[in-house]
C-alpha cells in the first residue's frame, strides 16, 4: 500500500537536492498541451519526457513543461527546444517513440534529430 | 479525442488559464449514468462569452479566448444522449465567489460513450503542470471510490513540489493501486 509516510521518506530524499537543481537548468523542452495537441497526442509525449528525462539523469540540466496552443495545430504533437545561446529546435507530429531518439540524441548528445524537426516537415 | 480523460485533461487546462487555485474534478458513476463536473474558482466568464464557448466557430484566433475543447466535450456527451452544462461567476461579477463549473453527463451504456481511458495520466500531468494549484479529484463507482486531494500531499511534503518526479510516480501508483482495489460489490 502507498502511504503518505513513504511521501514523507521521499520529502527528505529530496530535501537536499531541491537546492541543487535551482538555477541550473540549461535547456528547457516545452510541450504543446492545449486542445490540438492533446488531441493529436501529447499527453503520452509529455510523459515520455519527464519520465526519460529522469531515467537519463538530466533533470539537473533540462526542465520539461507544458504550453499552450504553438500555432501550428496541423503539426501537433509539438515540441519546443530552448537552449541558451542557440536557436529554438521546433520538433513535429511527436510520439513517445521519438520522444526516446531526441532524449538521446539531442537532449544528451547535443545533436538536433533534424527528420523530426518542423523544417524537414515542410520540405 | 479518443478517451473521455483527454476531455477532461483539456477542459481543466482551461481553470489553470483561468488563474483557478482550486480545482474540483469528480466523476460519480450510478447505474448507466456518469456525471463529470470540474469546478474552479478561477478568473469565470462574462454571460456573453459563456454564451459562445460552446460554438466552436466564435473563436477569435487573435485572442484566443475559447476554442474547441468545448465543443467537443459537449459532442462527445450528447453523442450518448446526454448533456453539458456550464455555470460560470465572473470575476468582475463577484470578486469573491467566482469560478466556472462545467457538468457533463455521459450515458455510458450508449454504444457511442468513449472510453475514460488513462485518467490516472491525465492527473499526474494536470498536478506535473500545475504543482501550486490545490486539485481534489474523486471517482465515484459501483462500489469504490478512488480520490486524491493534493493538500493533503502537501501538508506531508512541505517545501519539495508536488512536481517533482519521484513525487509524482508517487501518485501515479497510489492512484492506481486505488483503481485496482477490488471493490465492496
Amino acid at each position: 500500500m502507498k502511504s503518505l509516510a513513504e511521501l514523507a521518506a521521499i520529502r527528505d530524499k529530496m530535501k537536499d537536492k531541491v537546492v541543487l537543481r535551482e538555477g541550473t537548468s540549461d535547456m528547457r523542452v516545452v510541450v504543446g498541451m492545449a486542445t490540438c495537441g492533446i488531441a493529436a497526442g501529447a499527453r503520452p509525449v509529455l510523459n515520455a519526457f519527464v519520465e526519460l528525462v529522469n531515467d537519463e539523469g538530466l533533470a539537473g540540466k533540462v526542465t520539461v513543461s507544458q504550453t499552450g496552443c504553438i500555432g501550428i495545430c496541423q503539426y501537433e504533437p509539438v515540441v519546443e527546444v530552448f537552449e541558451a545561446g542557440k536557436d529554438k529546435v521546433t520538433y513535429v507530429k511527436m510520439t513517445a517513440e521519438k520522444a526516446k531518439k531526441v532524449v538521446e540524441q539531442h537532449l544528451k548528445g547535443g545533436e538536433v534529430v533534424t527528420e523530426y524537426t518542423i523544417d524537414s516537415a515542410k520540405a | 479525442m479518443k478517451e473521455l480523460s483527454l476531455n477532461i485533461l483539456d477542459i481543466t487546462e482551461n481553470s489553470t488559464k483561468a488563474g483557478a487555485k482550486n480545482i474540483i474534478i469528480s466523476i460519480v458513476e450510478q447505474g448507466g449514468c456518469m456525471t463529470v463536473t470540474i469546478k474552479d474558482d478561477g478568473c469565470g466568464m462574462t454571460k456573453e462569452i459563456l454564451q459562445s464557448v460552446v460554438d466552436p466557430f466564435y473563436t477569435t484566433r487573435t485572442t484566443r479566448k475559447v476554442g474547441m475543447g468545448i465543443p467537443l466535450f459537449k459532442l462527445a456527451a450528447e453523442q450518448t444522449g446526454g448533456s453539458l452544462k456550464i455555470e460560470s461567476v465572473c470575476e468582475q461579477d463577484d470578486p469573491v465567489q467566482h469560478g466556472t463549473t462545467v457538468t457533463a453527463v455521459f450515458h455510458t451504456d450508449h454504444i457511442d460513450c468513449p472510453p475514460m481511458g488513462d485518467i490516472v495520466s491525465t492527473l499526474t500531468t494536470l498536478i506535473g503542470g500545475n504543482p501550486d494549484v490545490h486539485f481534489l479529484f474523486s471517482h465515484q463507482m459501483d462500489g469504490k471510490t478512488v480520490g486524491l486531494d493534493t493538500d493533503e500531499l502537501k501538508s506531508v511534503l512541505g517545501d519539495v513540489p508536488l512536481n517533482t518526479f519521484e513525487v509524482l510516480k508517487w501518485i501515479e501508483a497510489y492512484l492506481k493501486e486505488q483503481y485496482d482495489a477490488p471493490s465492496s460489490i
